[in-house]
């Protein structure tokens, strides 16, 4: 019996038995550091951390060679109020809804003067990638531009006062969906997955993750940008302010957003899935939504079972879709130790 | 520097926003005790060396080390201990607890097999101890003493040193020669042992010229009861019985041997008749197997061997062949009540494990010694009624185990320690215990126990050999491995690469970090996701 790394194994950022190669990128003490402190995210900001998650690994994997570009958001409100900027790596912001076509743009201006070592990675939040931006996107999805584009999903628009966006789960409370009425919230058959619509492109790679699992992240990132074409990486950030969550439980929630089997975590190539992480501890959808504010009509003494039943149901649908309650990889049994 | 047109301020970087300033708490990184370290009654701190022995490779002897600071004995308390560190361990409610006794075990076990020892640097004081007992507690607190620079002189009654641990733990569970290789251990640091040498006068020993003195002669007594018996009848006390065994005797106890009590020794007394080769060996207790003192790992192993236990039942006489046995139940308090009902269990012999006294002979009428039912008084530090005179192990009142006399032994150096320097004993250290709902599960990888193997039955119904087997070297690592490392940081990096503002610093050292409070936010996620509890939230001052 070979003896493992049992007592964290690779749950955690590093590990000090572990090889230093093994460890996260943030474990790290050269890491880029990609947007640093004194931005104004929110406090427990899961969009800030997962911003640096992937920069700082798409940087060791571009050698350093990377040019960013970031779409109106919250990401860019907090990072740049001018004159300040909290970026470390090179950037460039233009407009809400054109970030991938300056992408492409890059990635264009770079090939033609014979610098396509440099590599391209594009970011947004949910409105400027599922809503304002999705058509420069698909337009950059279906060119097969040479870009990695990141969306961080916090489920609406958040920086402008919580208001729906085509990201915004079913009956979830915002600014613009409000449980007024017959309403139950965001209303049921409305919003997309950009993931799915990314595959349908065929484009190289499209993956999902979350900011609570970062070898998971980190190796999606370096996996995209070990690629060319079109990439996509979908990100879920918990954001403290529009789910109403404590700013301590933002990688929690992410975590049980994915052991619920709201946020199935997976990987395809050309549109066909290759990948999907199993579902470790399986919970009820309640167990991640309860603690949520703009779930918290559900949960009163004239709460809405039904509707709780139909977010399990869209959980079990993923889940049997998906295959989540299975290991791609099933674990090594531990063997018994015999006389 | 030159500004474009409209433009009015030159770029400037984040870092000089000090976001800290949003903050109403803190993170303070802190270190809490752990279950285990806390419930060791020789005072182990089994988190660090656990921590230690993880590594592998050095890290074993690191370990072994740490457990030598309390422990003179890690190969015997390996095997012996009835490890309350597990009982306490926080990942007992997770899957099982880790397997601490026999990582110590495992580490023991190397110890002797490499040659580990350990060297008095402590320059000599001058001062003379005399220990009298050579039992765990005896040789524990001669060993903290040579440690510290004291000359010492173990006196024992017995042929040879070990106390119970010899005379009263059968072999099957403690091989002899675990025991001589670390009491050999320990006596070639210096300590002078006079064996065959019986203090029957405390006083008088006193008077020798010792700056200090130890009482630690144990409890050698088995505790007898009157019972009705016919002149026929054989009846032996238990002690007695694994005493004479260990001198060599043969006791002629016949087929079927009854045992009267439900603590360790009754179990050790059956599972040795047992091996003697008694056809039938039955336990009469007059409580339920769930009261019974016996530790549950012993009581099941008796039941392997096919040890047969008679619960709620009391002895009322003893006959030439047998015993009338009266049958009990429990009232609403839970306390066992006869009811005139009994029966007939065959019986050849009976030994009796009711549990065992101190022979206090040896306090004579005007050593100023006092006791209460039996027990030498003793104060925090050990001290008897009687300035210089120490009394530790079974002699005190208290929990009576291996492990625990061993803790005493150590609290005994330290006390006469100080009392010779005439120093003021250190106070005790307030304790914080990391509970179980500070820890963050998640990041522990699912590893299920993994649990000793044990002799084959027909060898341990026939043989005295060991029962419990050791740890292979990946087993042993594999368990202490297993540690979630309670209330203590183990160097993860979570609380640095999860902070969204970038202000957990690494200060080198692996686990060593410090909150950035210029940029610190005051969110809480590395509290909330640090796997072992390592660190609090802190109200800011308003």
């Amino acid at each position: 019996m070979t003896t493992q790394l049992y007592q964290i194994g690779t749950y955690a950022a590093g590990n000090r038995l572990l090889d230093p190669d093994d460890r996260t990128e943030q474990s790290r003490d050269d890491r880029t550091n990609a947007i640093t402190s004194g931005h104004r995210a929110c406090r427990g900001c899961g969009e800030a951390l997962a911003a640096r998650v992937v920069l700082d690994s798409a940087m060791r994997a571009a050698g350093g060679r990377m040019v960013t570009v970031n779409a109106t958001g919250c990401l860019e409100v907090f990072s740049t109020p001018y004159p300040e900027s909290a970026w470390q790596v090179p950037w460039l912001h233009s407009l809400f809804g054109n970030a991938a076509a300056v992408a492409s743009g890059v990635a264009a201006s770079l090939r033609a003067t014979g610098r396509d070592d440099i590599r391209v990675v594009c970011q947004a939040g949910d409105g400027g990638t599922v809503d304002i931006g999705m058509g420069c996107l698909s337009g950059m999805f279906e060119r097969n531009d040479d870009v990695l584009f990141v969306c961080y999903d916090n489920q609406g628009y958040m920086n402008t006062g919580v208001q729906r966006s085509g990201a915004t789960p079913p009956a979830a409370s915002t600014a613009t969906t409000r449980p007024v009425g017959t309403s139950v919230g965001n209303a049921f058959g409305t919003g997309k997955s950009l993931p799915l619509i990314a595959m349908a492109h065929e484009i190289p790679y499209v993956a999902t993750a979350t900011v609570a699992d970062l070898h998971d992240l980190e190796a999606k990132v370096v996996k995209a940008m070990g690629m060319h074409g079109a990439r996509y990486l979908h990100v879920l950030v918990p954001c403290p302010l529009g789910w109403g969550t404590a700013s301590a439980e933002t990688i929690r929630q992410a975590r049980l957003a994915t052991q619920c089997g709201l946020f199935p975590v997976f990987e395809a190539e050309r549109g066909v899935v290759t990948a999907t992480t199993a579902i470790r501890h399986r919970i009820p959808v309640e167990d991640y939504l309860r603690p949520q504010k703009r779930f918290a009509h559900l949960f009163r003494s004239d709460g809405r079972a039904d509707v709780v039943a139909a977010l399990q149901d869209r959980a079990d649908r993923y889940i049997a879709r998906f295959g989540l309650a299975e290991p791609t990889e099933p674990s090594e049994p531990i063997e018994e130790e015999s006389s | 520097m030159k500004l474009p047109y409209a433009v009015t301020l030159g770029p400037g970087t984040s870092t000089v926003d000090h976001t800290g300033a949003w903050r109403t708490e803190r993170p303070v990184y802190q270190s809490l005790t752990a279950p285990c370290g806390h419930a060791c009654p020789a005072g182990e701190d089994v988190r660090t060396w656990l921590y230690q022995a993880e590594s592998g490779g050095d890290g074993y002897e690191a370990a072994w080390r740490s457990i030598m600071a309390v422990n003179p004995f890690p190969a015997i308390t390996g095997r012996v201990c009835y490890h309350p560190c597990e009982t306490a361990c926080n990942r007992g409610q997770l899957d099982e607890a880790v397997g601490i006794n026999s990582v110590e075990r495992f580490l023991g076990d190397r110890a002797l097999e490499l040659g580990w020892t350990v060297s008095v640097t402590a320059p000599p004081t001058g001062q003379r101890v005399l220990v009298i007992g050579a039992g765990p507690a005896g040789l524990s607190a001669a060993y903290h003493l040579t440690l510290l620079g004291h000359e010492v002189v173990v006196r024992d009654s017995a042929p040879h040193a070990g106390g119970m641990m010899r005379y009263g733990i059968p072999r099957y569970r403690l091989p002899r020669e675990v025991l001589d290789a670390e009491v050999d251990r320990l006596l070639a640091l210096g300590v002078t042992l006079e064996l065959d040498h019986p203090v029957s006068d405390v006083a008088a020993a006193r008077a020798e010229g010792w700056d200090a003195v130890v009482l630690a002669v144990g409890a050698q007594l088995g505790r007898r009861t009157y019972l009705p018996a016919a002149s026929a009848a054989k009846m032996v006390d238990a002690v007695s019985f694994l005493h004479g065994l260990e001198e060599g005797e043969r006791p002629l106890l016949g087929r079927r041997v009854a045992v009267y009590g439900g603590g360790d020794t009754a179990i050790d007394a059956a599972r040795t008749a047992k091996r003697l080769g008694a056809s039938d060996a039955v336990i009469v207790y007059r409580r339920t197997r769930d009261r019974m003192p016996a530790h549950d790992d012993e009581l099941t192993q008796a039941q392997e061997e096919g040890v047969e236990f008679h619960w709620l039942s009391t002895i009322d006489r003893v006959e030439a062949d047998g015993l009338v046995v009266e049958q009990m139940e429990l009232d609403a308090e839970g306390f066992p009540q006869p009811t005139g009902r009994t029966e007939r269990l065959a019986a050849d012999s009976l030994v009796l494990a009711l549990g065992q006294d101190t022979d206090l002979s040896l306090l004579g009428g005007d050593s100023g010694v006092a006791t209460t039912k039996g027990s030498i008084d003793t104060d925090r530090m050990l001290a008897t009624s009687q300035p210089g005179v120490f009394a530790g192990g079974d002699v005190i009142d208290g929990e009576r185990s291996v492990t625990a006399a061993i803790g005493h032994g150590r609290r005994l150096a330290e006390a006469i320690d100080d009392w010779l320097a005439g120093r003021v004993a250190a106070p005790l250290p307030d304790v914080a215990l990391a509970p179980y709902e500070a820890l963050t599960t998640w990041y522990y990888e699912d590893a299920p126990r993994s649990h000793r193997p044990r002799l084959e039955l027909a060898r341990r119904r026939t043989s005295f050999d060991e029962v419990l087997q050791g740890l292979d070297a990946d087993t042993a690592l594999f368990e202490a491995r297993r540690c979630l490392s309670c209330g203590s940081c183990f160097g993860c990096d979570n609380c640095y690469a999860l902070c969204p503002d970038n202000a957990v610093v690494k200060l080198g050292m692996p686990g060593e970090y410090a909150i950035d409070l210029d940029y610190c936010k005051g969110c809480g996620i590395c509290v909330e996701e640090c796997p072992a509890g390592a660190i609090a939230m802190f109200p800011e001052e308003t």
